[in-house]
């Protein structure tokens, strides 16, 4: 490489560039595993749409093109799946969101219990899904369930099987949702919050502003990107998520909690259906993708200089 | 800040609620764990049990095999953690001190695969495994779980990473040091708490890691915890309550502690990364 001339040598010269000759062989023991074993299949999977692969098939796979896609668009019980994909994704996040942001800011507060509502926050986080989903199906239990008893107890029926009944599966595992959910997003709106400059508030207290107008002015511009990111992020997996109510209710009663990735699952793992199932899983990129452009979009506008 | 009484007043009662909702499965968990057949069966369930028995989880053992599932779970989610972290950690400190095509590229990566849905991912994944005949073994589940736990771990070492100030490095550059003696001997000391904490966050999440496992292990002796939790629920959704209560308690205990140790640090890394990256 030619050098500007002119430029002489300076005495920092010499140890910076033993800093600066290229990352590549330290990154090389974490790329290779991320491509052979996530972007390789990733690609691979996309492929899988376009044939009919199927599990325990002797003869070979054969490219069928977009038949498959056809075949989806035409599969009223995979769009059904794919609303209520979205039913709670939204049904989530948002009572999540609102919940989290009104926790952070009490959080934020010089309150007496504080410590223990961040010590139970510990636990929803580092459940197990499937323990948090087998612990609401003991709470939602028709018989001996807390929750039935808690109603009967406060003279309002009680006598309710909340997981397999058509109406209320669907709110009755958004709530588990939402709640296992909570405290991570509490944390990294919390976090935001301490990045709040305490000065800018107190100066607008004293200007007379309002809580209401101090939270627009200064609270929400500081933690805008935090709130923006963790929405994106909740929306995305919230939508992909499985297990929580695989445990829950195996997609039942009747189809109503079966998540587009309960569906693809069934698909892929129970009927054998590979090819279907990948394509399934290239609708579900499609929608996600929309999502992860809005999020990337709102980073770039509001996240230099944060 | 002043605030009024009524105001303190109406946050107190909220904070509350919140820990209530917060709190009362869990408790209920733990009290279903250790109530008797007969106060299970009974009409009038109540919170604390009258008699208090550990017969739950005597009979979970005998029921399933928990133990081998609890070993198998500390295995694959030892390996993934530690792999995970030897792997990031080189990678993070590159990608935090140069701004290259390829460290943008990787971070764009970290975002993009938060986004798949796993089914994609595990269907060629299970053709391949399968062809590999590692299918079935604890092997092959952590190949899956390091790669799954790589993007989170680059994720929070860079910015681990970026807290340890660079005129550090230089000054042992200036002293003669190469680059990789001066990772080993000036960074990763600082950087051993952030490594640590990554390698416990690497570890949590493959011992609650679900869906790959219920894909890709078959036999009840090969299986992980999570899995082997399911079978408690029986095929028609009826359950021994007793016994699948005490057998989600247990295998909660190790992600709790775990956890309480590194929650802070935790919420530090993940917030450096998503906020600076």
């Amino acid at each position: 490489m030619r050098r500007p001339p002119g430029r002489v040598p300076d005495p920092g010269r010499g140890p910076r560039r033993a800093l600066d000759h290229g990352p590549w062989f330290l990154v090389l023991p974490a790329l290779i595993p991320i491509l052979v074993l996530s972007v390789g299949p990733l690609l691979h999977g996309i492929l899988l749409a376009f044939t009919d692969a199927q599990s325990g098939r002797t003869g070979p796979t054969r490219w069928i093109g977009t038949l498959n896609f056809r075949d989806l668009l035409h599969d009223t019980l995979f769009w059904e799946s794919f609303r209520i994909g979205l039913v709670w994704a939204v049904g989530v996040t948002v009572p999540q969101f609102l919940l989290a942001l009104g926790l952070a800011l009490l959080l934020a507060q010089d309150l007496k219990l504080r410590w223990l509502a961040r010590a139970l926050a510990i636990v929803p986080w580092a459940m197990p899904e499937v323990v948090v989903g087998i612990m609401w199906r003991l709470v939602y239990n028709p018989d001996a369930g807390v929750l039935n008893e808690t109603l009967r107890d406060i003279g309002l029926g009680g006598d309710r099987d909340w997981l397999s009944g058509l109406a209320t599966a669907l709110p009755a595992v958004i709530v588990v949702g939402v709640w296992a959910g909570m405290p991570q997003t509490t944390v990294a709106l919390l976090a935001g919050l301490q990045n709040t400059p305490r000065e800018l508030h107190e100066a607008a207290a004293v200007d007379g502003a309002g809580a209401w107008r101090r939270f627009r002015t200064v609270t929400w511009p500081a933690i805008r990107p935090v709130a923006l990111a963790v929405t994106a992020l909740n929306l995305i997996w919230n939508f992909n998520s499985f297990a929580l109510v695989y445990v829950l209710t195996s997609g039942g009663p009747g189809g109503r909690t079966r998540l587009p990735m309960l569906f693809a699952y069934e698909e892929a793992f129970r009927y054998g259906q590979f090819g279907y199932a990948a394509a399934m899983g290239c609708v579900m990129v499609a929608a996600v993708s929309v999502l992860l452009a809005v999020f990337l979009v709102g980073r770039l506008r509001g996240g230099d200089g944060t | 800040m002043r605030t009024s009484k009524g105001a303190r007043a109406g946050q107190y009662a909220a904070l509350l609620a919140y820990l209530v909702f917060l709190a009362f499965p869990f408790l209920w968990l733990v009290s279903t764990a250790f109530k008797p057949p007969r106060e299970l069966a009974g009409l009038r369930p109540t919170w604390i049990p009258e008699d208090p028995t550990l017969a739950n989880f005597r009979q979970a053992f005998d029921e399933q095999p928990l133990l081998q599932a609890a070993l198998n779970s500390l295995l694959a989610a030892l390996c993934a953690a530690l792999v995970a972290v030897v792997v990031a950690t080189p990678a993070a400190y590159a990608m935090a001190r140069h701004r290259t095509a390829l460290a943008r590229a990787a971070s764009g990566w970290v975002v993009v695969s938060q986004a798949f849905p796993f089914v994609l991912l595990i269907i060629p994944l299970f053709l391949v495994l399968k062809n590999l005949r590692l299918i079935d073994s604890v092997p092959g589940l952590v190949m899956v779980y390091v790669v799954w736990a790589l993007p989170f771990a680059l994720w929070m070492l860079t910015g681990y990473v970026r807290a340890v100030p660079a005129e550090l490095e230089e000054a042992a550059a200036v002293d003669g040091a190469g680059r990789l003696r001066i990772l080993v001997s000036v960074t990763a000391p600082l950087l051993a708490p952030g490594i640590v904490a990554t390698a416990l966050f690497a570890f949590i999440t493959a011992w609650n890691e679900f869906f790959f496992a219920l894909v890709l292990l078959k036999t009840p002796e090969k299986q992980t915890l999570p899995v082997v939790l399911t079978h408690f629920i029986g095929a028609e959704g009826v359950a021994d309550l007793g016994p699948l209560a005490a057998a989600a308690f247990l295998a909660t205990l190790p992600s709790l502690a775990v956890f309480a140790i590194i929650q802070r640090r935790i919420t530090g890394g993940m917030l450096a990364g998503a906020v600076k990256s």
